[in-house]
């Protein structure tokens, strides 16, 4: 950085007030190189509720039941709710929402997921556990299908895709409620 | 009364206890033969890298195996700092293998500047040293949901560590990558298997948050992120995501698996509570406490931590009668906001069955609750975030036990 930009730079800084930055520090260090549209396209894998994020592709529960039968059952289960790991499927209690008031609830992706595509960014992302980031979109798409349909949220024929997914409603989805503690005397 | 008993009594029982009387037949055989007077012999020579004295063998408690935690076993440490071999675990696909040389940090999304940061420019903006605890949301779970009276620190609340961690403000990377109006939180992406991800909101980049590289004074341990990871001060654990990979600034939350289905807290009035990043003030007697006993009547230092994600803790009272009286415990300085406190209390036991408490109150005047409080504001259900006040019952053989009936 030349002299005049590194008196600009800390012009800048000087002017800026909190935060943390020293008196001394520049707006801006220039380090780092530029990201490529490339690299931000292999590593940006989130899919939101609002479904930015989906990839083109689709998927139906009967596709997504063989992906479950040969990918998924030794940990999930045969209907997705033996275990011996996380139980995906079950509506039970379907009143209320006792999670809260009587541990013996346990929550499932029917019973407590607030947002459908969250099923689509964790099951890409994360599964199988042997070989998690495997999972092509149509078959995470399949998966998706077939534990909204095994959840009796989606009909066993539906077909999910980037358009249908964001619109699908889980049935927790207005049982979530932003924090409320703020520390002083009140025990919340 | 000296430190060295205490530890090693409390070293044998927790072996015993945690790994079995074999490791502890195995431990006991690895002693090493000493010369009867070591002033009589020369001693060791120097060497390029320290170890422990062969007589003591801290150890997590491992629970699980990838998918699992490790336990800091809080009763053998002194002061606040956890060793680093020690600190505990959790993860949620196995620790990851990352060649620091190939490392990079990606920011991107409601930026001006896309950039990709690798360790050596990270290490190369100016850099913090700050000491704080880290604490997964689900410590304290067996004291609330699976209660027994063979319960020690470890087992209870063996998810929280204190380091001191050395990193570069997140603050510092989003002015380098200009943050766009609008943007409201940040997604903070790991690199292991899970590729383990969390909303943050972008008030606490601006604050205190941290790109930590160096944890007591030597790089990070690969179970706690290495080469980089996410330090938010004072927020549960699982949010303060490890071996970062990327950061996407946005105008909304993402609701990953994690903070929804997983790290959320169900409540007694059927919602469940979204983002309870920070961890409420908690202490909890580390001396004596399970599997340690006290041998004698007479005099005794009780000894333990507090800690609040709000701020600083402002007093520690200590109980010897089961909460009838309560003295403010003596505090270690220097007190540190967002850290464990060591705190500590002269106890002269006439060797009757009691009960021994703490309590911690921070600087927003939040006190540690009951066990009954804390149920009738969350929910016998809830699963995260149990700081309810630990009672240890101490009986007249000296025997320890943790006091709360399930």
């Amino acid at each position: 950085m030349s002299p005049r930009a590194t008196g600009a730079a800390l012009a800048t800084a000087l002017a800026l007030v909190g935060g943390g930055c020293r008196r001394s520090e520049p707006a801006r260090f220039g380090f780092g190189r530029p990201a490529t549209a490339e690299e931000i396209r292999a590593w940006d894998i989130d899919v939101r509720p609002d479904g930015t994020g989906l990839p083109p592709g689709s998927g139906t529960a009967s596709q997504g039941a063989a992906i479950y039968a040969g990918r998924c059952v030794a940990c999930h289960g045969r209907t997705g709710s033996e275990g011996p790991f996380d139980l995906l499927v079950g509506r039970e209690p379907r009143q209320g929402f006792p999670f809260g008031r009587d541990p013996r609830w346990v929550r499932t992706i029917g019973n407590y997921w607030p947002y459908a595509t969250t099923l689509y960014d964790y099951i890409q992302r994360a599964m199988p556990l042997d070989a998690p980031g495997s999972l092509q979109p149509d078959e995470v798409y399949g998966l998706v299908a077939f534990l909204l349909w095994r959840n009796e949220i989606v009909a066993d024929t539906a077909v999910m895709n980037a358009q249908t997914l964001p619109r699908v409603v889980m049935p927790a989805r207005d049982r979530f409620v932003r924090d409320n503690r703020q520390g002083g005397p009140e025990v919340r | 009364m000296t430190d060295a008993p205490i530890s090693r009594r409390a070293l044998l029982a927790g072996a015993a206890g945690a790994l079995g009387a074999r490791a502890l037949r195995l431990a006991q055989a690895q002693a090493p033969a000493l010369p009867p007077d070591p002033t009589k012999v020369p001693g060791a020579p120097v060497s390029p890298l320290g170890q422990r004295s062969p007589f003591e063998r801290p150890r997590r408690i491992p629970v699980g195996n990838r998918q699992g935690s490790s336990l800091t076993p809080l009763q053998e440490l002194y002061g606040i700092v956890t060793p680093a071999d020690l600190h505990f675990e959790r993860h949620h696909a196995g620790v990851p293998a990352i060649d620091p040389h190939r490392y990079t940090l990606l920011i991107h999304g409601m930026v001006e500047r896309p950039t990709v940061f690798d360790l050596e420019v990270l290490k190369r903006f100016p850099s913090v040293s700050r000491l704080h605890f880290l604490e997964c949301s689900g410590n304290g779970f067996p004291s609330y949901r699976s209660t027994r009276p063979e319960l020690s620190p470890q087992l209870i609340d063996g998810l929280t560590s204190t380091s001191e961690w050395t990193g570069v403000p997140v603050a510092t990377l989003f002015r380098e990558v200009g943050v766009k109006p609008g943007a409201t939180w940040f997604l903070a992406e790991g690199e292991d298997a899970a590729v383990m991800a969390r909303s943050i909101p972008i008030e606490k980049a601006w604050d205190d948050a941290l790109i930590a590289y160096g944890q007591n004074g030597e790089a990070l341990r690969p179970e706690q992120g290495y080469p980089a990871r996410l330090l938010l001060p004072g927020w549960e654990g699982n949010a303060n995501v490890k071996w970062i990979r990327r950061i996407e600034i946005a105008d909304r939350p993402f609701m990953t698996r994690e903070e929804t289905s997983k790290y959320s807290d169900p409540l007694p009035d059927c919602t469940a509570r979204l983002f309870s990043f920070v961890m409420d003030a908690k202490s909890t007697i580390t001396f004596p406490a399970y599997p340690a006993t006290v041998t004698d009547t007479g005099w005794w230092e009780i000894t333990g931590i507090a800690w609040s994600g709000r701020g600083r803790i402002s007093r520690v009272d200590v109980s010897t009668d089961g909460g009838r009286r309560w003295t403010p415990a003596e505090l270690q300085q220097p007190v540190l906001p967002r850290c464990h406190t060591r705190f500590r209390h002269l106890w002269h036991w006439d060797g009757r069955e009691t009960t021994l408490l703490s309590r911690a109150v921070d600087e927003t005047g939040y006190v540690q609750p009951t066990f009954e409080q804390l149920r009738g504001a969350r929910g016998a259900g809830t699963t995260y975030h149990f700081n309810h006040i630990r009672p240890w019952r101490v009986r007249g053989d000296g025997v320890v036990l943790f006091g709360l009936e399930a």
